[in-house]
């Protein structure tokens, strides 16, 4: 069977489309699936080191495209998932190196040998976002409960159906609970209400996640951590599985267990 | 304390309330590339164009960006004077 072409993208910066991309990526070769994480942010390049695979970069993106390297030769392989790999960025390109149907072509060719495309796209509305969005089957948008980043959102839903690609699919990152119960945050309903798309995930905001990329490790190899399960429902979602929606308020027996011993009892 | 009074004054307007408002009239401008002045300025010849077939109250018209889904859809509101309450001559 042919492989599905994620795209991760989110029109503002900082969201977290690459934290995304790694862990759906890191969660589908957990359960067995065979997966490519594509990073097209050329001139910007940061899976690599996301997923802790900085040191392994020999051929990237654009050495593909221009041919001077087999494709084969530019994929990494993950160091502890052997069904997952990356395509690197190019880190002293430009987004002009690549162009749509290239990503189109390159992405054919991934789907024979692969089960899941997952490519973390670029912020911004330009060529970049063009690139990541040209060979998708399904566009997830990222966004955080902010304006700025609803904003940016409901532009890029906008692009993604005018460019044929929706509908997209709306991932709600980084929700504190706590300042949602105070009315302090928008809610995922509320941000859903705004948008107005199908939803694929909600995501709480989570410490674990910086000492994760600390060491270049993705978080849903963690088991504990709230946002890894978040991200394993999501990619579970991906799958076809009908997995319900993760209550924002709940906290795990081991979140209250730590809380509860870091207070002092 | 200043949460209490806020509300005893009916200001107790929490921020993602107010940043729900803010952005539901943002992205109807964004998405529609209209802005409440141009709104206004269609209010006023749409008014008078209406006014050349039949008599209408100027002051009752309403005129709004309404959202159904990502689809907006403008509704205007334009109540006729009754036939009955015109005044002859």
């Amino acid at each position: 069977m042919a492989g599905k072409v994620i795209t991760v993208t989110s029109g503002k910066g900082g969201v977290g489309k690459t934290t995304a991309t790694a862990n759906l990526g890191a969660a589908l070769a957990v359960s067995g699936e065979r997966v490519v994480c594509v990073d097209a942010d050329i001139g910007l390049r940061n899976l690599d080191v996301v997923l802790g695979l900085e040191n392994r970069i020999v051929y990237d993106l654009v050495d593909v495209v221009e041919g001077r390297c087999r494709l084969r030769q530019a994929l990494i392989r993950d160091k502890r998932l052997p069904d997952l790999y990356l395509i690197p960025a190019a880190q002293t390109r430009d987004k002009s190196a690549v162009t749509p149907s290239d990503m189109v072509r390159l992405c054919n060719e991934l789907r024979e040998e692969h089960d899941w495309i997952l490519i973390d796209s670029p912020a911004g509305i330009e060529r970049g976002f063009r690139n990541a969005v040209a060979p998708a089957d399904t566009v997830l948008v990222v966004t955080n409960p902010e304006v700025s980043a609803v904003r940016d959102a409901d532009r890029i839903i906008g692009l993604v159906e005018a460019e044929e690609k929706g509908p997209a699919r709306l991932l709600i990152n980084r929700i504190r609970p706590n300042m949602v119960r105070r009315g302090d945050m928008l809610s995922a309903e509320d941000v859903l209400e705004l948008l107005a798309i199908e939803l694929i995930g909600m995501v709480p905001e989570d410490e674990n996640i910086v000492t994760s990329t600390n060491r270049g490790a993705p978080i849903v190899l963690d088991g504990k951590s709230r946002a890894g399960q978040a991200f394993r429902n999501i990619a579970r979602r991906l799958r076809g599985e009908d997995v319900p929606f993760m209550n924002m308020e709940e906290e795990s027996f081991f979140g209250r267990l730590t809380r509860f011993i870091r207070s002092g009892g | 304390m200043n949460r209490f009074f806020d509300r005893l004054l009916g200001r107790d307007q929490r921020s993602a309330r107010q940043a729900k408002e803010r952005m539901k009239l943002v992205l109807i401008h964004d998405r529609t590339d209209l802005t409440p002045d141009a709104l206004d300025r269609l209010k006023d010849d749409l008014i008078q164009v209406i006014s050349r077939y039949i008599e209408i109250d100027p002051s009752a018209v309403g005129i709004q960006v309404a959202q159904e889904g990502r689809e907006q859809r403008l509704i205007a509101d334009i109540p006729l004077r009754p036939v009955g309450r015109r005044k002859i001559g």
